[in-house]
């Protein structure tokens, strides 16, 4: 019981959070919008998944990655191809030349279902597949990078070569992945007809709750250890590493773990959507989801799906009723969030939460808000003294783990 | 003092931020379609007593948006036209316009709305095949009307949709007909941007000139989409000298292929080209003087000398202005919103199942480009003509085809 109040939902203060969203996502929105505007809903939940990794990997790792929808696209293109196949039996295919492999297979000539296509066949193959792919892409992603200390701009630049690069390759290799129109008409499940009203209420609830227990993840994550160490690594890098730390292990993990957050967002976007195309691989949705996070707030788990939820919705409610202008009110939001409250929703929260118990409650009351800067004072205690007798402290330190450093 | 004032704004400007947010919520969940039933409508569309409600669906964003824009011209045209004379089974139309953004999801999240928020008795839409296969599940799913203009690979064929552009034999055959009889080719060099359009177009191309012409295809090359780095393919055709180029390049690339052939000499007195990518619009673009002398297959050309493409013309550019060009996938939106009158009046409904089975046939003896009818099959029975570019932006026609059978699934071809 402790473990899941601290751990899990991070204290009563995170708790009372998880508590809200829940409500809100799991009863208020289904009661008041109908079918149409909720699976909207569902779609930018979808995006929530990125925004959540991205808060864990860039807010607490401190590693911004700009290729995040590659995960997402592979998670999505796993789901996609499952169902595809699906949908391409051989009797709704007879029109073809060859039927039985998905229709754009077809149109560029191709006779056979290619071998990767095959284990796709399989239900229990795809969904762990859509988890394992895009990890091991960003574990090997991870280790040739963070091995190589290559951090900050530099590991962003990549991230967005390698969404760029695996954008140009499903665009060209038309035959294999359907190309720029991407994977299509994608209908049943099992049989089980995705695009009804009532799959879409059942896929809905699936997501909100997949996104629940991702967020616990993430909460598990940064109440331990390992998210402090994340912090610490975050501000000073070298520090950790010469505490006898793996920096490279720590971010390496967190990494695959916000693109296997993204990839089920991916899936889902799919059965939600009820297609896949390779518009979400590359730079620009890459970009965007880094500023849903930012828009939510970097640092709060909760703001991020927040974040991703405005921003959509100013997306289509702008969109919809200024079909010319829209694009423009968006950079308008974006601008104005960005000067307003730099720390994106969640900050603004906090402030107002401090402001309120500043003004009720003069003291001795610990707030989430101020759990981040308990925090701050925790670390320099140790740190500080030593750091500004340098001296001394290369002194003390005994000379096998010193370094060139000192 | 200073400070406290910013501040102050600041804490405004967040508040009010904070309550524009809460009311776009609000607005989001009220917003619903007002639900009208008559005998002409029994399937709680958006028809009133005095109107009804159709949707345009194009990019009026992002990289589509100037391609498209021309497009979304002619079908308010249109609409406004049938407004003026009385408009459908009495009732006149309004327009939902919205922005697919050059982005295929948003294509089929806009379609859902346009049909199952807002009811629409017809959409317009959709111009890039990808656009079209991207809201295809969903029209098929609400059983909406999609008018589609663009010419397009065939392959395709839906209870849904109207295909009011040629399909790919009808744009092809008679162009490569005509280029073996008039040019004499023999020799066939392919080119095209890599996507689905340009791949089954140049399939179907290499299957009529080996198998029908009896000619020989040099090389075939596909280029990523804005693509503009065309020397090594100039080098290539140079070496390999064929009797005529056949491409279906778009877009930017465009631009770039055809100012890169002009500036290595392959103008059109060395190298004769056909291609079925370049309209009046595309012309714009890449500027007359570089295409002087080659040829375009298509339906339709501004420079058509028929009285139904005189006034067509006349009343487009009163209506947006004398500098305004008309393309061919321009034509074809103007077409949509007139086959859609026609049909709902001879089917004395809106029901979307009648007015597809009312089309069945229709015919339109003076449409801009002359007689068509739709077949069965939801696509156009039409002309091909070539057309020769002049160095002002205009085509003169050189060739004219008899009226061509749609045919979306070319036995033999495939």
């Amino acid at each position: 019981m402790e473990f899941v109040k601290e751990r899990l939902l991070g204290g009563k203060e995170g708790a009372r959070g998880i508590l809200i969203l829940a409500v809100l996502l799991l009863i208020v929105f289904p009661l008041f919008l109908d079918i149409f505007r909720l699976n909207l809903v569902g779609k930018y939940l979808t995006y929530a998944f990125v925004a959540v990794g991205l808060v864990l990997c860039w807010g607490y790792g401190g590693i911004l990655s700009l290729g995040q929808g590659l995960f997402f696209g592979l998670g999505g293109y796993a789901m996609a191809m499952f169902l595809k196949l699906e949908a391409s039996d051989p009797e709704s295919t007879k029109i073809q030349s060859t039927p039985g492999i998905p229709d754009f297979m077809d149109w560029n000539q191709l006779t056979a279902l290619p071998w990767f296509w095959e284990p796709f066949n399989n239900l229990f193959f795809t969904l762990i597949a859509i988890i394992v792919v895009p990890s091991i892409f960003a574990f090997i992603i991870g280790v040739a990078m963070f091995r190589r200390r290559v951090s900050g701009v530099y590991f962003a630049i990549i991230t967005q070569a390698i969404a760029l690069i695996l954008t140009v390759l499903i665009v060209g290799q038309q035959g294999y992945t359907g190309g720029i129109n991407g994977i299509t008409d994608l209908r049943t499940l099992l049989g089980w007809d995705i695009r009804s009203d009532s799959a879409k209420y059942i896929l809905y609830f699936v997501n909100v709750v997949l996104l629940l227990g991702v967020i616990m993840i993430g909460k598990f994550v940064i109440t331990g250890k390992l998210g402090r160490l994340l912090l610490a690594m975050r501000d000073k890098e070298d520090r950790v590493r010469f505490s006898g730390y793996d920096v490279a292990s720590f971010k390496v993990f967190i990494f695959v773990l916000a693109a296997a957050m993204s990839a089920i967002g991916g899936a889902m976007f799919t059965l939600q959507v009820g297609f896949m195309s390779p518009s979400f691989v590359g730079i620009v949705p890459s970009i965007e989801m880094v500023i849903f996070a930012a828009v939510g707030g970097r640092m709060s788990l909760i703001g991020a799906v927040y974040g991703a939820l405005i921003v959509n919705f100013g997306k289509t409610y702008f969109s919809e009723s200024a079909p010319v202008l829209w694009l423009l009110l968006m950079g308008a939001l974006f601008i104005t969030v960005v000067m307003a409250f730099p720390n994106g929703l969640a900050g603004l929260w906090d402030k107002y939460k401090d402001k309120l118990n500043r003004d009720s409650l003069k003291n001795g009351f610990r707030s989430l808000g101020k759990r981040e800067k308990t925090f701050d004072i925790k670390w320099p205690k140790i740190t500080l003294p030593k750091f500004r007798k340098k001296e001394t402290e290369v002194k003390g330190v005994p000379s096998n783990i010193r370094g060139d450093h000192a | 003092m200073k400070l406290r004032v910013r501040n102050q704004l600041r804490i405004a400007v967040r508040h009010s931020l904070l309550a524009l947010t809460f009311t776009f919520c609000t607005l989001g969940t009220l917003a619903t379609a007002a639900p009208a039933t008559s005998k002409v409508n029994t399937t709680d569309l958006a028809v009133t007593d005095d109107s009804v409600t159709v949707g345009i669906l194009h990019s009026l964003t992002g990289t589509m948006a100037i391609s498209e824009t021309g497009s979304v011209e002619a079908e308010k045209l249109a609409i406004e036209q049938i407004n003026k004379s009385g408009g459908v089974l009495g009732r006149q139309i309004k327009i939902i316009v919205e922005d697919g953004a050059s982005d295929w999801p948003t294509f089929a999240e806009k379609a859902k709305k346009l049909l199952v928020k807002d009811k629409t008795a017809a959409v317009f839409g959709a111009w890039t095949s990808a656009s079209r296969k991207a809201v295809l599940p969903v029209f098929e799913k609400e059983n909406g009307l999609l008018y589609y203009p663009t010419f397009y690979e065939g392959l395709e064929q839906s209870h849904n949709v109207f295909y009011t552009g040629q399909e790919a034999t009808q744009q092809i055959l008679a162009g490569l007909d005509w280029a073996s009889k008039t040019l004499k080719a023999k020799k066939f060099y392919l080119i095209g941007s890599d996507y689905i359009w340009p791949r089954t177009s140049m399939k179907i191309a290499r299957k009529h000139i080996e198998k029908v012409l009896k000619g020989t295809v040099v090389d075939e090359q596909y280029y990523p989409l804005g693509h503009t780095q065309f020397g090594s393919l100039i080098n290539k055709i140079k070496l390999k000298k064929p009797d005529v180029i056949f491409a279906a390049v778009v877009g930017g690339s465009n631009v770039a292929f055809f100012k890169q052939l002009n500036a290595a000499g392959l103008t059109a007195k060395r190298q004769p080209l056909l291609t079925i990518s370049v309209t009046e619009d595309e012309v714009l673009g890449i500027g007359g003087e570089n295409l002087e002398g080659f040829y375009s297959s298509m339906k339709y050309f501004q420079a058509l000398d028929l009285p139904g493409n005189k006034k067509f013309v006349q009343e487009f550019k009163n209506k947006w202005g004398n500098d305004s060009v008309i393309g061919d996938v321009t034509e074809s939106a103007y077409l949509g919103p007139w086959l859609w009158k026609w049909a709902v009046e001879k089917a004395g409904s809106f029901d979307v199942d009648k007015v597809v089975k009312a089309s069945e046939n229709l015919e339109w003896k003076d449409s801009p480009h002359g007689y068509l009818k739709v077949d069965k099959n939801h696509h156009l029975w039409m002309k091909t003509r070539i057309g020769q570019w002049k160095r002002d932006g205009q085509a003169k026609i050189v060739f004219e085809s008899d009226v061509i059978k749609p045919d979306p699934f070319p036995k033999g071809y495939q």
